[in-house]
């Protein structure tokens, strides 16, 4: 039993060496694998300044916070999710859907512009339906234009048979 | 002195403003000629009081006279003169008062002109106008005063414009200094441009308002306000390229446009002007559309108010911000008012402003243009709604958010393609009447051609499907507005007998606008060109380099050579310049010398890029950081930024295309560019 727990203890010990060997010869994250993370935080105190380009004494700190975080082995979602826990949502690129109320960014636009598409597309109807008898606007389809010639008299004719 | 006599003369202006929006409005309500004559000089007035006050402003600016508060905030003995003077617009205050001093003048050279038949218009316009003038005086003159000065209270210093019991002049020793970031020759002219282009809008903005109020509802105030509008968006879109490119010059983060709100507060006028100036030629050649128009114009003006608001009131940093500025709360009582005015004398009106005519396709020029106005106004919706979301985030659920590139790009891409394709099929369409048939047959060979350049693109340069998209569609706009040109001339040439470019100069000449509009289409299509190049192929490496070392990007090597640093007490600024040597291939290219420039006075860095631009790309270089002890290492960001400089070739053939636009002809009457039949939408409908 004794021995036993000499090999393990040794074994552990042995473990924790090689880890640590492991880490140090892995190289710190580069600026590049930094700014990735960067790109798409935003800075907590200057306003829509992406972390990767921010210039201010702050940032330059949380990068290398993530330099850190990185060489720790944390993913991306992992660091993220940190920051958004010490400064808020506003750290995204775009409000989250994790709140419900952020819901309406996304579904506001979507149904404005559709309304909006309705309308023009009743209108549009409403306008190309002749009414009987409503003045022909042909006449000043014919006013003069600078390429007028024998083709927009003959498309013009054409156009009236067409009715 | 200079600063009371300032003050009192910007308070004489705001009377005089106020005398000529009561008289106006009297004068007409009892058709006193004289009384309305009177106000049209009221009006007049107020430009030369307001030079007055403005020219008392820059005195005290250039002359260092910092115990008014404003000239402390924005000057420092170090600055040139020139930037003192342009300090003027460089604060709150004194851009306010710019903006009167702006409004005055172009509301003097409207109301100099010959009215003859349009008298009725006059004292409408003066009273827009006018009001308009007032508010930003009162903001002038009660709250954002820029002659306040600073006194000695009891030991404290405070800002007052007239001397507190006991108190004596606080003089402080130098100013706080412009921004540094304003001080780019950029910056001097890009904000003059775009409060040119705001301003302007007020104009056609009145005269909706005087035709609403008169009950003159045909087309004729559109026919008065065209030049002005145009020149408008001439401004404003000028405003906006400048600031691009002073955010890619001194901003240091290798962009042009982040979609930042105060961006955005700018962008939405112009989304709204750009759909204005498509749909009244609708109302002009059609009699439709007077609803929208005017609803157009309405939204213009009120976008513009808005948009200042947004950028001087605070609130973008927060609501509170908003909330304990006097002038926020005043804005939006000013916007909501105009607006809620506004339509309802639109909804007064609503009966006359029938159409007079009828669409007979869906696939006519009006109905595209109609199609073209939605996709402009859901970018405004966009953009509108992800300005104000933080706002109402932060009201209803005390969280903050941010709503940023990522959100604006998914979101308008698509509509901006559409808005291409349209560019691409509405010139072939005809006025009234066109169908698939014969729109296909006038597009067929442009599209064919497209594709082949897609495909060619697709072999030689890449496989990114969005951006085949976009070069497709740039294509085809492209070959579909060349041969516009080509086929123009050629019937003009064969029936004229001229040859074939003095028949293509003469069939310009006579179709400004028509032209001109297509010369601002191609020149967006080579600004697609730069923003499709920087947003899909934009590669950027980082790293710090001690001497002598070097960092590959693309086919790019730069190597580090030397870091200086050194201070212009003269000016006031550290200089850090690094110097690397550019090669590419291995071939020596030259050097690039970006540096990061310290501004004792207001305490700010700023960045400025190495760049090398060439047609194929941009390598930009940002100084990032430094080591000041060692001066052995320092840290670069490298971009390299495709076709980027397409972006600005394609806006200054943009400008060109306007300035051709709007250039002044001999008789206006006479050169209201005719709707085209273009011979290939014609031809099959014949031959059908």
């Amino acid at each position: 039993m004794k021995k036993f727990l000499y090999t393990f203890t040794f074994i552990i010990l042995l473990g924790i060496l090689f880890t640590g060997a492991a880490l140090a010869q892995d190289k710190l994250p580069t600026d590049d694998e930094v700014n990735k993370v960067a790109h798409d935080l935003y800075c907590p105190v200057c306003q829509n300044t992406p972390l990767d380009v921010c210039p201010t004494d702050a940032c330059k700190d949380w990068r290398e916070q993530i330099r850190g975080m990185l060489a720790e082995g944390k993913t991306e979602a992992q660091i993220q999710q940190y920051f958004v826990d010490q400064f808020g949502d506003r750290v995204l690129a775009a409000p989250p859907l994790s709140t419900k109320f952020n819901l309406i960014i996304y579904i506001i636009p979507p149904l404005i512009i559709l309304a909006g598409a309705i309308i023009l597309f009743r209108s549009l109807k409403e306008w190309t339906t002749p009414k009987a008898a409503a003045a022909s606007s042909s006449e000043d389809e014919t006013e003069a234009s600078p390429l007028k010639d024998d083709y927009v008299a003959r498309f013009e004719e054409e156009a009236k048979k067409q009715k | 002195m200079i600063a009371e006599f300032g003050y009192g003369i910007a308070l004489v202006s705001f009377l005089v403003a106020v005398y000529s929006v009561v008289a106006a409005v009297y004068g007409a309500t009892k058709k006193s000629a004289s009384l309305v004559e009177s106000s049209r000089r009221g009006m007049l007035l107020t430009f030369p009081l307001i030079t007055i006050a403005a020219g008392s402003l820059i005195y005290l600016l250039v002359n260092n006279h910092f115990e008014v508060a404003f000239v402390y905030e924005v000057t420092s003995r170090s600055m040139p003169t020139y930037l003192k003077v342009t300090a003027w617009w460089g604060g709150q205050a004194g851009s306010l008062l710019f903006w009167s001093w702006l409004l005055a003048a172009f509301a003097s050279a409207v109301t100099i002109r010959k009215w003859d038949r349009d008298i009725e218009f006059l004292p409408w316009v003066v009273m827009v106008c006018s009001v308009t003038l007032v508010f930003f005086l009162g903001m002038v003159v009660f709250y954002e005063n820029p002659f306040t000065r600073y006194w000695l209270v009891n030991g404290n210093v405070e800002p007052h414009m007239f001397q507190p019991a006991l108190a004596t002049i606080f003089t402080p020793q130098d100013g706080n200094g412009l921004n540094p970031l304003l001080r780019h020759p950029g910056m001097v002219i890009h904000p003059p441009m775009l409060y040119l282009g705001f301003v302007s809008y007020v104009i056609p903005y009145a005269f909706a308002m005087a035709a609403l109020i008169t009950g003159r509802t045909d087309d004729r105030w559109i026919r008065l306000t065209r030049r002005w509008s145009l020149w408008a968006w001439l401004f404003l879109s000028f405003g906006l390229v400048l600031g691009g490119r002073w955010a890619y010059d001194v901003l240091g983060w290798g962009g042009y446009w982040g979609w930042d709100p105060v961006e955005i507060a700018a962008f939405m006028p112009w989304l709204t002007g750009t759909a204005f100036l498509h749909s009244v030629m609708i109302q002009e050649k059609r009699g439709m559309l007077k609803h929208w128009n005017m609803i157009l114009v309405i939204l213009t003006y009120a976008l513009v108010i808005f948009g200042t608001f947004l950028t001087r009131s605070g609130v973008l940093s927060s609501v509170h911000a908003f909330a304990n500025s006097p002038i926020g709360p005043l804005f939006m009582a000013f916007v909501s008012a105009t607006l809620i005015a506004s339509i309802a004398l639109v909804i007064y009106r609503w009966p006359q402003l029938r159409g007079e005519t009828e669409m007979k396709s869906m696939l006519s020029r009006e109905a595209l243009f109609l199609l073209n106005n939605l996709l402009f106004m859901s970018v405004l919706v966009i953009c509108f709604w992800g300005v104000m979301f933080p706002l109402v985030s932060e009201l209803f659920t005390g969280q903050k958010v941010t709503v940023g590139p990522p959100f604006y790009e998914r979101a308008t891409a698509p509509i901006f393609a559409g808005l291409m394709f349209l560019m691409g099929v509405a010139p072939l369409s005809a006025w009234g009447h066109s169908t698939v048939k014969t729109l296909g047959r006038a597009m067929w060979k442009s599209a064919l051609i497209a594709l082949l350049v897609t495909v060619i693109l697709f072999i030689t340069y890449t496989k990114n499907y969005i951006a085949l998209i976009g070069f497709f569609l740039i294509a085809l706009v492209l070959f579909v507005t060349a041969q516009e040109f080509w086929r123009g001339a050629r019937a003009r040439q064969r029936s004229q007998n001229e040859n074939f470019f003095s028949a293509l100069s003469r069939l310009m000449g006579r179709n400004r606008r028509r032209y001109g509009g297509y010369i601002i289409h191609i020149s967006m299509m080579l600004m697609a060109i730069g923003i499709l190049g920087i947003e899909v192929f934009q590669s950027a490496t980082q790293g710090a380099l001690a001497q002598g070392e070097e960092l590959n990007i693309a086919e790019y090597t730069v190597k580090y050579r030397e870091l200086a640093s050194w201070d212009d007490t003269g000016k006031g600024v550290n200089f850090t310049r690094a110097t690397l040597d550019v090669y590419e291939n291995g071939i020596y290219l030259g050097e690039l010398n970006p540096r990061i420039d310290y501004y004792f006075d207001s305490q700010q860095n700023m960045t400025i890029p190495g760049n090398r631009s060439t047609f194929r790309d941009d390598l930009y270089i940002i100084l990032v950081d430094w080591q000041p002890t060692t001066a052995m290492g320092a840290t670069f960001k490298i971009f390299v930024n495709p076709l980027v400089n397409w972006l600005w070739i394609g806006s200054l053939l943009f400008l060109v295309g306007i300035i051709f636009a709007a250039w002044p002809d001999r008789d206006p009457a006479e050169e209201i560019s005719r709707r085209g039949i273009t011979q290939s939408a014609t031809q099959p409908s014949a031959a059908d």
